[in-house]
């Protein structure tokens, strides 16, 4: 009797242990979440919902941008100075007409999609040399995408100042602003129209990661790169696309950025790519390669952002912010190595 | 068809396969012939060239000369896909799945079902569903795999193969981790296959499967075609001396000293925590004494000294040295107990490929080399890089030569040294001989027994029986995680360490 109670116990606190572990970061921000609800109850209020959404609309897109070259197994340093490049292009091209000061006076008023394409073909076009680098020349993905970084930040500086001689370039063309900005009321919360652009980002993703071919051969290179080989995949080629694929995704998520916050310096992106690796990891993104999920991405943005705004809200010292994301990224990473690592 | 039912053409010839690494002639004149309806067993020892032969097959290795008929026509596949495609397949001995996705999305790999742009779940989990019905293979198609047992994953491996349409599937030792109910399961699916007019390739060392399961037997010995004939006609001790069949010449540097009755090292119920681990090992070590340890793949033979070694977490058993109760819970407490472990993959545990000789000799006894204030002596380390080399005669430019750029044998000896710089009582060697070339083994061997005089003791893991039995005092044999006995080396025979061998399967 004994014995079977023991078991029983034994094979219980097992599951909760798995439990708790495959499911810490939900933990997490619950626990957090109730935690600012408990010290401002005011927190829970339906406008803070929308402009944490808002704020995290363009993270959302980064994230899922870059998820793509961590599950082959790599990392991507340059995203943050692709924001920005292609950010400052777009801002660049679409001033308002009516300004005197623009940095292209002769430039005719432009279709909103077109510089916005532009900025989305520019990065396309370095990620995929990156993404050359990186399958065919095997260049360490740290390493490659380090050195895009430094590239992609001069190119950019460059033309930041030979157009506007290192000036903000704002005072942006209205139909681009509210192109972002615009939104509706729905009793109250502000769906702004940058939401529904990062949904429909999101739902391609997912898409593409779980109902196309090219999804299916990134889990399969990430997870174990010789079997996809003995298997007849097209290594090079399944990693361009996903490479390329993230370039247009941090194209038109630099334009979003530029339209949401209505002016572009050449620090525009800068460091974005650390924030976009943390939501990914903190959502079940495994360095290794191999595993993640959009659902867990979302989650790990959401989180972040809710820290971010809830923290400031509840008045907590901004410093302090650091150190709470710092830990929550910690503890991830933590948890994720305690999955996967090996005993022997 | 001749009167016994078999075909008399064959559905796939290998003619006269050469295959040579540097260093080694792997494949020597090999043949096979492998008729359709029939399972046709391939064995030999290790190393005998089965599964470069069959990675030959499969185009992962390019054969030097020879030529490969498959169904009439002269075939040479460049890569796996190629073999695949015109119906060789292969279930590979180690298992190359994507754990974290499903079992259809291995399966299918490289060459999904499509609807448009979108991979056809449906159907793919339809056709995996009907090849699983077919082999009566109890799986969910849309389990991911690393929630399946060894086993599973070796059904989900041959789905893979007969899914491929493939004429010709090789079996590289699928049994070693079934169980006596899956090994039924399993025959069960290749007598099917066979039905159905597959030729099977099966390779594996368990004589009594082989004669159960397979219609003809090819033996090879040396990369070289030994005997082909029609398993019925064979006997388990036949098979055996085919096997073997060789005979002992003069390779190994006599033995002057014998070992003493003192016991050194005592081993007791030796059993590691996580699988594959040792099981329950009890055995002593002499003064003096080369203690070489026998088994085939997967016998555990490595993991029973690292957990001795103390890098595999040990769970039970006791260890006395000089009847003093030791540890060895980790490396720095083994090696300051006087152990020295050769690991048995060089590349990955042994050297430090980029850095020099003087570096790869003197980093496993460094704190002997640092001053009062913890600078490096570089002269004594100079000195003793220079006895390395000497004593253990390793052609090398000089002390400041990568490692990586000598040959297999030399960075080996080069590791030797470094274990024999530390002046270990008790020396673990993993398989110190593999890859490398004859000349070399000599003075592998004669390093091995100097050690050994000078009043240590060795643990000597090979697979090769003939070295076993040249330079060893007693051999113990290994069987599935099990000591299967222990035997004086002079009394004892390659049938009996075989027969042992296979004691626990």
């Amino acid at each position: 009797m004994n014995i079977i109670a023991s078991v029983k116990k034994k094979l219980e606190t097992k599951s909760i242990k798995d439990l708790l572990i495959n499911n810490a970061i939900y933990i997490v921000l619950v626990a957090l979440f109730a935690t600012i609800v408990a010290i401002d109850p005011t927190f829970l209020n339906i406008k803070n919902f929308g402009f944490i959404l808002s704020q995290s609309a363009t993270r959302m897109i980064f994230a899922c941008a870059i998820a793509g070259p961590i599950v082959l197994g790599g990392t991507d340093l340059s995203a943050g100075r692709l924001i920005g490049f292609a950010g400052l292009i777009t801002a660049s091209l679409l001033q308002s007409p009516d300004y005197v000061s623009r940095v292209f006076p002769n430039l005719p008023q432009l279709p909103v999609w077109l510089p916005i394409l532009l900025g989305m073909v520019i990065c396309g076009l370095f990620s995929l040399f990156h993404g050359f680098l990186v399958a065919k020349m095997k260049v360490a993905p740290f390493i490659a995408s380090l050195g895009m970084q430094m590239v992609v930040y001069g190119l950019m500086s460059v033309y930041f100042d030979a157009v506007s001689n290192s000036a903000p370039i704002g005072v942006l063309d209205n139909r681009f602003t509210s192109f972002a900005q615009n939104g509706i009321n729905i009793f109250g919360f502000r769906l702004q129209f940058i939401i529904l652009y990062a949904v429909v980002v999101v739902a391609i993703v997912w898409f593409i990661w779980n109902k196309t071919k090219l999804g299916k051969n990134m889990f399969a290179i990430g997870g174990n790169p010789e079997a996809a080989n003995v298997s007849g995949v097209n290594i090079v080629l399944n990693m361009l696309a996903i490479y390329v694929l993230a370039g247009l995704l941090y194209g038109f998520g630099g334009a979003l950025e530029v339209a949401r916050t209505g002016s572009a310096t050449n620090a525009l992106g800068q460091s974005y790519e650390l924030d976009a690796i943390a939501a990914c990891v903190v959502g079940g993104v495994s360095m290794r390669g191999g595993i993640g999920t959009i659902k867990g991405i979302i989650t790990g943005v959401l989180l972040f952002q809710i820290i971010s705004y809830g923290l400031v809200y509840i008045q907590v010292n901004p410093y302090l912010v650091y150190f709470v994301k710092g830990a929550i990224i910690l503890i991830a990473v933590v948890i994720d190595t305690q999955k996967y690592i090996k005993k022997k | 068809m001749s009167q016994n039912g078999k075909s008399e053409t064959f559905l796939l010839e290998m003619n006269g396969i050469c295959k040579s690494f540097p260093g080694v002639k792997a494949l020597d004149n090999a043949q096979l012939k492998i008729r359709p309806h029939s399972v046709h067993a391939l064995m030999g020892e290790n190393g005998a060239g089965k599964s470069t032969l069959m990675k030959c097959l499969f185009g992962i290795y390019q054969h030097d000369s020879g030529e490969i008929i498959f169904k009439g026509n002269p075939v040479s596949f460049s890569n796996p896909r190629q073999a695949l495609d015109n119906g060789v397949s292969m279930v590979h001995q180690e298992l190359n799945q994507v754990m974290e996705r499903s079992v259809m999305e291995n399966i299918w790999l490289g060459r999904f079902p499509m609807k448009g742009i979108i991979v056809d779940s449906k159907k793919m989990y339809a056709d995996t569903k009907e090849i699983f019905n077919n082999l009566n293979i109890d799986i969910d198609p849309a389990a991911a795999i690393n929630t399946l047992s060894v086993s599973q994953r070796q059904m989900v491996e041959i789905a893979k193969a007969v899914s491929c349409n493939a004429r010709i599937i090789v079996f590289d030792e699928p049994t070693s981790s079934l169980t006596e109910v899956e090994v039924k399961h399993l025959f069960s699916i290749i007598r099917k296959l066979r039905d159905e007019g597959c030729g099977i390739v099966y390779i594996s060392h368990k004589m009594e499967e082989i004669l159960e399961i397979s219609d003809e037997v090819t033996v090879m010995r040396d990369g070289k075609w030994i005997y082909t004939g029609n398993s019925k006609d064979l006997t388990f001790d036949r098979l055996i001396s085919l096997i073997v069949g060789r005979e002992l010449t003069n390779r190994f540097p006599p033995k002057k000293v014998k070992p003493t009755d003192e016991v050194i090292l005592s081993v007791e119920n030796l059993a590691g925590e996580y699988m594959p681990t040792v099981i329950d090992a009890t055995f002593q070590l002499r003064k003096g004494e080369i203690l070489g340890v026998a088994g085939l793949m997967g016998s555990r033979r490595t993991e029973t000294v690292e957990t001795l070694f103390g890098i595999r977490k040990r769970k039970g058993g006791r260890i006395f040295l000089r009847n003093r109760q030791i540890e060895n819970r980790n490396a720095r407490e083994s090696k300051a107990n006087g152990f020295a472990l050769l690991t048995e993959e060089r590349r990955y545990s042994g050297i430090f490929p980029t850095l020099d000789v003087t570096f790869n000799s003197t980093i496993a006894n460094i704190d002997r080399y640092t001053n009062r204030f913890g600078v490096l002596n570089e002269k004594k380390m100079k000195q003793d890089t220079k006895w390395v080399i000497d004593a253990l005669s390793v052609k090398t430019p000089g002390t400041k030569t990568k490692i990586q750029n000598l040959s297999g044998g030399n960075q080996q000896k080069v590791i030797m040294g470094r274990w024999l710089l530390t002046q270990p009582t008790i020396m673990l060697l993993d398989e110190p001989t593999r890859g490398i070339d004859v000349g070399a083994k000599y003075d592998i061997y004669q390093l091995i027994i100097e050690c050994a005089e000078k009043g240590n003791a060795v643990i000597f893991i090979s697979s090769e029986m003939p070295e076993l039995l040249g330079i060893s005092d007693r051999i113990m044999v290994m069987s599935n995680g099990r000591v299967a006995g222990i035997v004086e080396a002079k009394n004892t025979s390659q049938e009996e360490l075989l027969r042992l061998a296979a004691r626990y399967l």
